[in-house]
């Protein structure tokens, strides 16, 4: 039973990652575009190391606050339900707020990760993991009994370094595979093609995590 | 908000040129006496309808004096740009700025071109309150909304600061404020535009409200007290540059026509008039290890004319300066054409090579002293704001400057008309005998904006590959 927790949570963190790459509001349109400037394939490498770095602080910088909360054992329960109610409002607030995005057409071109942690951070990107890494955080822990303080900070930190690893890797080889395919055989006009407007579906994902991330506190032993 | 990016953004300039041709045409009017409300003419510019060069709708404006002269669009195929990662926009609403009043309107177009109307007013007030401009002109829509450029600033006249640019916001149509964080030495507007990816801005210089609002000032234009510069921009930093001078005797630097591929970074500029010996000129700007640069690449030389047969302005030079009042380049950077509204003539550029622009098509019609006719009415005045069709086989022109400028070079007067000349297969233009859009009487023309997006509107994301 806690395998298949574990395993179905890892899928979850690589489910979303995928999900991420392959929106274009995460930035692949970027790298088809810098890859066309430079007319070769090379900068297009390089702008989805860009694009991947930005990603992954987004989501370290979400995670780890929280991995450190966690260590208070005694409140481990209502952290797991704040954080989920974040999730939930955050969603809440992009569901409500659907205005043109202003602030991050004012990022220089030329600062693609800086650009990529700020757009990953304006959607929730990082919010969405927050209840899948506080439950592979818990599972972790019950694998391996009542540990000290410091085992479980340092354990907590490298699950949430993991989670941020693998999901960002999922995340810019979707993205990466969709890029390149533009990029080499697709041709520009894909982009307006394949662009889908997913502002409510994205919301109520932030609202969906976030419920089953409260629900899920209720089998605590 | 959209579900899907409006069918007329298009990722690149060569994909806009594949798109469907234009069915219909805006064009606008404006009461040269100010003794009618300016209006929005929909011309029908499609061959095989029956209303083919036809005003077929009008949008009628609630006040009168407003001057209107150029305009645009909420939202084009800049929405596109990958930084702002969300391009569900509509191309829906026009902007029509009154140059005079300061006052905005936006347009409705959803439905189509016959079923525009009035959306939204926004009034003098509103603008000078938030942004110390006024007399707003050029509309481009651009990263962070619409951004609007101005020809004055605050005071009744106009010269209380300088004018600028500022930005409303593309779907409530708020005005949010100014633009420059520091404009440099930049104390004129005219045209602005840019390259998105490439992050920056040009703009250019006309001339302040007193010496255009009640006629061209010859003291002033003969003491090269115009404007002569163009500025350029970092963008996203919304700081100026660089500026560069072309020479006090190169007087009015007009329309900014930027390459439209985003790989290249070059544009051009047409300059009015040349003081020292009445030539219009076309400039080639380029940017090159960070810098830019702009040079003189054609000039057009006045037209020799008897005193008796010109205006008063014009009667100590005995010759007709051709006056370069408008540019335009095809979607493809490959031809410019360029507005001699003094002499009367339409010129086509071949600018496959920037630095040399070769002349590969001309037609004559109207001019001061030509007075070329055309078989399809009583054409006067030159050939002044031009529109390319995206594919650019098609362009259409009108023929008014400005009410007080128009009686000083056409004082007879300059009864509105649209015309279209066709575009040869490698180059050449020849004048379409059959269009000619007859206007309701009183008014004047001047910018047309082609439905779904043209030459002087879209801006592009991505090179055309």
């Amino acid at each position: 039973m806690n395998e298949w927790t574990t395993a179905g949570l890892w899928l979850a963190v690589i489910a979303s990652g995928i999900y991420h790459g392959v929106s274009p509001g995460m930035g692949w349109p970027l790298a088809v575009s810098a890859g066309l400037f430079a007319r070769r394939a090379g900068d297009l490498f390089r702008a989805l190391g860009l694009l991947a770095t930005g990603h992954f602080v987004a989501m370290i910088a979400v995670l780890l606050p929280f991995g450190a909360m966690l260590t208070l054992m005694v409140w481990q329960r209502q952290i797991r339900i704040a954080a989920g109610l974040i999730v939930i409002a955050a969603g809440i607030y992009l569901l409500v707020n659907r205005r043109h995005p202003r602030v991050l057409a004012r990022i220089p071109p030329a600062q693609l990760a800086l650009w990529s942690f700020a757009a990953a951070t304006a959607h929730g990107a990082g919010l969405m993991l927050v209840p899948i890494y506080l439950g592979l955080c818990q599972a972790g822990d019950l694998d391996v009994g009542h540990q000290a303080a410091a085992a479980l900070v340092t354990g907590n930190l490298i699950t949430a370094t993991a989670v941020s690893v693998v999901h960002t890797a999922a995340m810019i080889v979707s993205g990466g595979v969709i890029a390149i395919a533009v990029y080499r055989w697709l041709g520009p006009k894909f982009i307006s093609q394949s662009w889908f407007n997913l502002d409510i579906v994205w919301a109520l994902s932030l609202v969906l995590v976030g419920g089953i991330g409260i629900a899920s506190t209720g089998y605590d032993p | 908000m959209t579900v899907r990016p409006d069918p007329t953004f298009h990722a690149t300039a060569k994909l806009a040129m594949q798109a469907p041709v234009e069915s219909f045409a805006y064009t606008l009017m404006l009461s040269g006496d100010f003794s009618q409300p300016d209006g929005l003419a929909i011309v029908d510019v499609n061959p095989k309808s029956k209303d083919y060069g036809k005003i077929v709708h009008s949008v009628i404006m609630p006040n009168k004096g407003d001057e209107f002269h150029h305009f645009g669009w909420n939202a084009c195929s800049s929405a596109l740009s990958p930084l702002n990662g969300h391009p569900f926009l509509e191309r829906r609403f026009l902007i029509i700025p009154g140059m005079r009043s300061s006052r905005i309107y936006v347009i409705d177009t959803k439905g189509g071109p016959t079923k525009a109307k009035i959306h939204k007013i926004i009034e003098p007030e509103e603008v000078f309150a938030k942004t110390g401009y006024s007399r707003p002109h050029t509309i481009h829509c651009g990263p962070e909304g619409i951004y609007v450029s101005t020809l004055g600033g605050g005071g009744p006249d106009g010269t209380d600061g300088p004018p600028g640019i500022f930005v409303m916001d593309c779907q409530t149509f708020d005005v949010i404020g100014r633009y420059e964080i520091d404009r440099g030495p930049q104390d004129k507007q005219y045209d602005f535009w840019w390259n998105l990816p490439r992050d920056y801005m040009v703009s250019s210089e006309w001339a302040l409200p007193p010496q255009f609002e009640q006629g061209i000032v010859p003291e002033d234009l003969l003491s090269n007290k115009y404007g002569h510069r163009v500025h350029f921009w970092n963008l996203r930093e919304r700081r100026n540059v660089q500026t560069i001078d072309l020479g006090a005797n190169h007087q009015m630097a007009l329309e900014v026509r930027p390459a439209h591929d985003p790989v290249k970074e070059y544009g051009f500029i047409g300059v009015v008039v040349d003081t020292t010996n009445l030539e219009g000129s076309i400039w080639t700007w380029w940017r090159e290890g960070g810098k830019f640069h702009c040079e003189k690449t054609a000039t057009i030389p006045p037209e020799a004319a008897a005193k008796d047969d010109l205006p008063p302005l014009l009667q100590g030079f005995e010759a007709v300066p051709p006056l370069v009042t408008d540019i335009d380049l095809s979607l493809d950077d490959r031809f410019l054409y360029v507005s001699c509204w003094g002499t009367g003539e339409m010129r086509q550029y071949d600018v496959s090579d920037p630095m040399r622009p070769r002349l590969a098509g001309s037609v004559h019609i109207g001019g001061i002293t030509r007075k070329t006719r055309h078989p399809g009415g009583d054409y006067r005045g030159g050939p002044q704001m031009v529109e390319i069709s995206r594919d650019g086989k098609r362009v259409y022109w009108t023929n008014s400057l400005y009410s007080t400028w128009d009686g000083q070079f056409y004082p007879d007067g300059i009864p509105a008309a649209m015309v279209k000349a066709d575009v040869g297969e490698n180059g050449g233009i020849t004048l379409d005998k059959d269009f000619y859009v007859e206007f309701p009487k009183g008014y004047r023309s001047h910018q047309i904006r082609l439905e779904g997006g043209d030459c002087s509107t879209d801006s592009f994301c991505y090179p055309s590959v």
